[in-house]
């Protein structure tokens, strides 16, 4: 008997291969690039770019499984899948973004690339997580990478900043998911998630101490990640120093990813004990979409702006989880949608930055609609798209979201969210006035040689509308990724069916 | 009955098609395509439109045709299509819209024809007609709020279209801000209703669907539904409270202000209340606001109008003020009456708006009335058309503003508002004296006309000149397919009308040979009072304004409104976000106790520099109290 | 089992330590100072696993993520001295309160 059974390897590791695509791809580039200059970097690039392209095809076979690998620690559904492939496209217009970007700016590319690809590892992980430890060695991966990105332009005294205050306000708050995991596992004996779901939907815990305190932790450890207010004070200065290609990757990549591991863990395996953090989030929810579009009021550098319009847009996305099992189809189908409008409208801020300061203010818009009217449009349509004006995507997120959460009886948070979304009017449209309706700003320089970084801005233009105007394939998904997770471990898609 | 008829869409396609012409290939292309273009298209859409109204005609009462486009929206249950549908409503809408507006883009190739910018311009009107359209044509409530938001955009660019002008500018995000208010309402509105049905289980947003379960809504939820969808409908259609954006839009150009912000993006309120009709009805409180609204709205405008000298300043608060009028006519239950009215509106306040453009253009951009006059003889046709409109808007028997201004008058009275109803009568009396000072002020006594523009002055050319005499005629005849019952085809369009939105129903019967008596009285006397102040007596107005300073001063400055509205909602606003929430005690100490901040705003501002210094350790400290509050709760949950 | 000492004494002792660390990650302005009081909050945690492991009986769930989180804790500890590292080149000093440009 042959001491290798080539059929059971093949199915074991089929689950991870596009993990192990990522991994490896991650290696390659720090050892491709040993010998590249800083100054030209784009080759690392497109190999990063191709590596992606690959694990997302690998990727969509996993759609439509559905199962554990790996004793557990790994989930095999449509609900990692899906996280994995809008991660792996939020990667890939990164690196579309990148490839002028970290060239101009010295950056150092095998470092660059290569600490993306590890961090895109992190975040599939924290997807495709069957166990605490997995979400947390996910989050980990992802976070440590993050923190030197935020910082790879060391001679930036800015980006040193975001980079060490990211770095100590994350590592603190590791402290308390860490402590929270511990708890829910002292309380439920298990760190697997499954036994966990069926520990907790036994009702035998009842309001277990431990277990409060456990989720309490969680709740705080994760509200960080997402940049949920109160713990969201990092975000700002950290998108506002950080390269402008990993501020865009920390407001979609960590975000997706962290909100992935928070509703699977939530959700799904919380779901019974919903009583227990519903409210939580139903306050920090207000807080947040509240402080974030108040605040964001009166920015005037477009990356801080779009910091706190990010924290607000986390802010509806509690609203939803705030509101129970039936909104998580319409959680994952805005976060699609908030993925190509936050790509696309960080993709317009990079065009108009250039070395050094200038670029980043909103008064640098002014008059772009003259000088560049597709640019002009295509950030017209991300900023309508985020204030939820249909047909854009973020419009029928936003009435999905709504409408669950209304369903479900949270008249209250529906109503402050909807006024918020008012007032966000106030500051997207202060953009638009700059482009449209002013004069003055700064010149575009070489687009034409940027044929990437133009291509994410059409592409994620395309997709803004298209999943707003034909959303049905999406929503599908999404109800379809979302019913697979909770379906794992006690079925609501029966509910949800006519 | 419904016919499919997939030609509807046609009416949405070209339209759209220009869009995409003007804003890629027109810049190209020219001038001379883009004139052909941008009006070709909705005249265009206007043949399909008559196509399909004709074929509306020829099918018996309450038919309609539809097309279905494309599942839009399914989640779970609930499922919303993209369909378009035309029964009499949509139909007679779509008519003005499309007629209307092709005359206003013809207009337009003259109005604009020194404008650089005119391929941007066609871009965005044919943006503004698309959009238009999709509001009236859809088929449920969710792809006409797309319409509505589609047709703020435009109205915002538009508004701003010369933003060279840092004012202009403001005065359309002005305008986006108030709609967006008016939407927040529209938007819970569309929730409650999703969330009644949803109880009862039923998942639609569907006209139709929704009138056949229109019974499941009940008395509360049609109340507060109502409710919420009038605060868009006070947003889009510039009532009380929300219109303070619409005077401020007359800083775009004027074809703009015609098309919509006169003749049809402002009527969207009006219709969304008629398509809504069977809900409203079931909503006698949320129908009584309306009608009250209305009434007021219809009331105030008008003496706001009695003092302006902005030749387009009074035309835009008379529309506030005709849109009063519009409302106090569904609000009374008579759908059909308010559609007639926004009908004949359109016609004739579409012609004052170009006829003012007319003035404007003539005199290089002057819009001050006391710095026109005698401008008859000079620009005979612009003021024959002006003078026909003036007498529609008057309520002069037999142009058309008099079949439906008594129309609706008649219908307050009858459904028990006769107090809005007197209302109206004043109104009546404002209108004909506003609008007839204007006619006096502009084109009789002595010019006043700047020497230097006094021998530029021309009529404008004959692409302009057409469309004011085709719109002329429509506000003589317009009102003529609704004429009083018993006389010919008496109340023909009501009953058209009436299968797609509901017959009225009076409370009370009242003679209407003397409601009609009344309110043409008041008419003639604004008409009387006007010419002796205007053209008789010059130097009484002068009197009046200075032997009533404060009056005069109050109605001059719009009551106040507009900077009350800043004192209490937009300072605040920014005074919240950039003191308490920011940097409350960096502005603190650098503005000194100056700012009079209460000791609660001190302290919280505290709390907020301590948060937002950049320090990391603040912001370590108020992740720890975040914490904190998390873990009392929790305490709180183990003890009790 | 444990011989006197219970689960009780060690959450108690990890909480003290977890306290600690949240004190020193509060007062400390030296970066290095704050990275000492995320250790602590690190190994208060892992007190937890261990005790919960050994009370929990004959799982090995928690040793296991305890060897994880001190690797962990040993690769953040690298990757935070370098950024403290790149903060004393940019500006001549490792408190954080040095580096405040980026607030409001």
């Amino acid at each position: 008997m042959s001491p290798f059974n080539l059929a059971a390897i093949n199915f074991v590791w089929l689950p991870i291969l596009p993990l192990v695509v990522v991994t490896v791809a991650a290696m390659a580039v720090l050892l491709a690039g040993v010998r590249v200059d800083d100054s030209e970097s784009e080759g690392l690039g497109l190999l990063t770019l191709a590596s992606l392209a690959v694990a997302f095809v690998f990727t969509l076979g996993i759609l439509g499984q559905y199962g554990v690998a790996f004793a557990g620690a790994i989930s095999v559904d449509s609900f990692s899948a899906f996280f994995e492939l809008v991660i792996l496209i939020a990667a890939m217009f990164t690196v579309m973004m990148s490839l002028d970007y970290a060239a101009e700016n010295r950056i150092p590319g095998a470092e660059y690339y290569s600490l993306l690809l590890f961090s895109v590892l992190g975040m599939m992980l924290m997807a495709a997580a069957g166990d605490l430890i997995v979400i947390f060695l996910g989050l980990e991966t992802m976070s440590i990478t993050v923190y030197v990105l935020a910082g790879i332009m060391r001679r930036n005294a800015k980006s040193n900043e975001a980079a060490i205050k990211y770095f100590l306000l994350g590592a603190f708050s590791t402290g308390f998911l860490l402590y929270g995991i511990a708890l829910v596992y002292g309380a439920t004996g298990t760190i697997k998630l499954g036994p966990i779901h069926d520990a907790l939907a036994s009702g035998a815990m009842g309001s277990n101490p431990l277990l409060l305190a456990g989720i309490g932790m969680m709740v705080i450890g994760f509200g960080f990640k997402v940049a949920a207010v109160p713990f969201h004070m990092w975000a700002p200065d950290v998108y506002e120093g950080a390269p402008t290609p990993v501020t865009a990757f920390m407001a979609v990549g960590v975000k997706l990813a962290a909100f992935a591991a928070f509703i699977r863990v939530f959700m799904v395996d919380f779901a019974s004990v919903g009583a227990h953090w519903q409210t939580v989030l139903w306050v920090i929810a207000a807080l947040t979409m509240t402080g974030g579009n108040l605040i964001a009021v009166v920015q005037t550098n477009i990356k801080r702006m779009l910091a706190y319009s990010a924290i607000a847009h986390a802010g509806y996305l509690l609203l939803g989880m705030a509101a129970g099992v039936r909104s998580g189809p319409a959680i994952l189908y805005y976060l699609l949608g908030y993925t190509f409008t936050n790509l696309g409208a960080f993709s317009v801020v990079i065009a108009l930055e250039r070395r050094g300061e200038a670029g980043n203010q909103i008064s640098d818009f002014r008059g772009l609609a003259a000088r560049q009217p597709l640019l002009a449009g295509a950030m017209a349509i991300f900023l309508l798209s985020l204030t939820g004006v249909p047909p854009m995507a973020g419009f029928v997120g936003k009435f999905y979201i709504f409408s669950e959460a209304l369903h479900q009886g949270y008249v209250g948070l529906v109503i402050i969210a909807v006024l918020n979304s008012v007032v966000s009017a106030y500051y997207y449209f202060y953009v638009l006035v700059a482009m449209y309706m002013q004069e003055g700003g700064v010149e575009v320089e070489r687009l034409s040689a940027r044929p990437a970084l133009v291509a994410a801005v059409g592409l994620a233009a395309l997709a803004t509308i298209l999943i707003g105007v034909y959303p049905q394939p999406y929503i599908a998904s999404a109800a379809n990724a979302f019913h697979s997770a909770s379906g794992a471990e006690g079925s609501h898609s029966a509910a949800l069916e006519p | 009955m419904t016919v499919e008829f997939p030609a509807l869409a046609l009416i949405l396609l070209f339209p759209a098609l220009g869009v995409l012409f003007n804003l890629f290939l027109g810049p190209r292309y020219g001038r001379g395509a883009v004139n052909v273009v941008g009006p070709g298209v909705v005249f265009v859409a206007f043949g399909v439109a008559t196509w399909a109204f004709l074929t509306l005609l020829a099918m018996p009462p309450g038919g309609a045709l539809a097309v279905h486009l494309w599942g839009w929206i399914e989640a779970g249950r609930f499922h919303t299509e993209l369909g378009l549908r035309l029964d009499a409503l949509s139909g007679v809408m779509v008519m003005i819209v499309t007629g209307v507006g092709a005359l206003i883009h013809l207009y337009s190739v003259g109005y604009m024809a020194h404008d650089e910018d005119f391929a941007r311009f066609f871009t965005y009107m044919n943006l503004f007609a698309f959009s238009m359209l999709i509001l009236i044509l859809a088929d449920n409530l969710l792809m006409m709020f797309v319409g509505w938001e589609g047709v703020g955009l435009c109205s915002y660019l538009l508004i701003a279209f010369w933003y060279t002008n840092p004012q202009f500018a403001y005065n359309g995000r002005k305008a986006f801000v108030v709609n967006r208010i008016g939407d927040a309402g529209f938007l819970l509105g569309i929730f409650t209703i999703v969330a009644t049905l949803g109880a009862h289980d039923v998942w639609t947003l569907d006209f139709v669907e929704l009138r056949q379960h229109a019974a499941l809504l009940g008395g509360a939820a049609a109340t507060a539904a109502g409710f919420l969808l009038f605060i868009g409908a006070t947003g889009k259609s510039a009532q009380i409270p929300l219109y303070v954006w619409l005077p401020d839009a007359m800083v775009g150009p004027t074809p703009v202000s015609a098309l919509i912000h006169a003749a049809t993006m402002v009527t969207a309120g009006v219709y969304m209340i008629a398509r809504l009709g069977f809900i409203y009805t079931m909503a006698p409180a949320a129908l009584g606001l309306v009608a009250t609204i209305g009434g007021l709205t219809a009331l105030f405008a008008a003496t706001i109008a009695l003092v302006q000298p902005d030749i387009k300043k009074v035309l835009a608060y008379s529309t506030i003020s005709q849109l009063g009028y519009m409302f106090l006519g569904v609000g009374s239950g008579a759908y059909a009456s308010g559609i007639f009215h926004l009908m004949t509106h359109a016609f004739f306040k579409g012609l004052l708006f170009l006829c003012a453009g007319s003035v404007i253009h003539a005199l290089g951009g002057e819009q001050d009335m006391n710095k026109m006059g005698g401008l008859r003889r000079k620009l005979p046709i612009t003021f024959w058309t002006m003078f026909i409109a003036t007498l529609a808007i008057a309520a002069v028997p037999p142009f058309s503003g008099y079949f439906s201004k008594d129309l609706i008058l008649e219908a307050a009275y009858d459904s028990g508002h006769s107090w809005l109803w007197f209302l109206g009568v004043i109104t009546a009396g404002l209108t004909s004296f506003y609008m007839f000072r204007l006619i006096f002020m502009t084109f009789f006594g002595e010019s006043r006309v700047d020497s230097e523009k006094e021998h530029h002055l021309h009529e404008s050319p004959a692409v302009m000149a057409i469309p004011l005499i085709v719109l002329a005629i429509l506000a003589t005849v317009g009102g003529w397919v609704n004429l009083p019952g018993g006389l010919l085809w008496g109340n023909a369009f009501v009953r058209f009308l009436t299968p797609a939105v509901g017959a009225f129903k009076p409370i009370v019967e009242a003679s209407p040979t003397s409601l009609s008596l009344a309110a043409s009285i008041a008419s003639a006397l604004g008409i009387a009072l006007a010419y002796l102040f205007y053209l008789r007596l010059p130097g009484v107005p002068m009197l009046l304004a200075w032997r009533l300073k404060d009056l005069y001063n109050l109605l001059l400055n719009k009551y106040y409104i507009d900077q009350l509205y800043n004192f209490i909602v937009t300072r605040p606003l920014f005074w919240v976000s950039d003191n308490v929430l920011n940097r409350a005690i960096d502005s603190f100490v650098i503005d000194g106790a100056a700012d009079g901040a209460g000791l609660a705003v001190r302290t919280s501002g505290q709390i907020a520099r301590r948060a937002e210094t950049g320090n990391v350790q603040h912001y370590a400290f108020v992740y720890l109290l975040g914490a904190l509050g998390i873990v009392a709760y929790y305490l709180f949950l183990v003890t009790h | 089992m444990g011989g006197g000492i219970t689960l009780n004494d060690f959450l108690v002792l990890s909480l003290i330590i977890f306290s600690l660390g949240l004190v020193t990650v509060l007062t400390r302005r030296n970066a290095i100072g704050i990275l000492m009081g995320v250790e602590l909050i690190l190994n208060s945690a892992n007190i937890n696993y261990l005790a919960f492991a050994y009370y929990g009986g004959g799982k090995y769930d928690g040793q296991i993520f305890a060897i994880f989180v001190i690797m962990l804790a040993a690769a953040e500890a690298v990757i935070g001295l370098a950024v403290v590292l790149a903060i004393y080149q940019n500006f001549k000093t490792i408190d954080v309160d040095a580096a405040e440009t980026l607030r409001g």
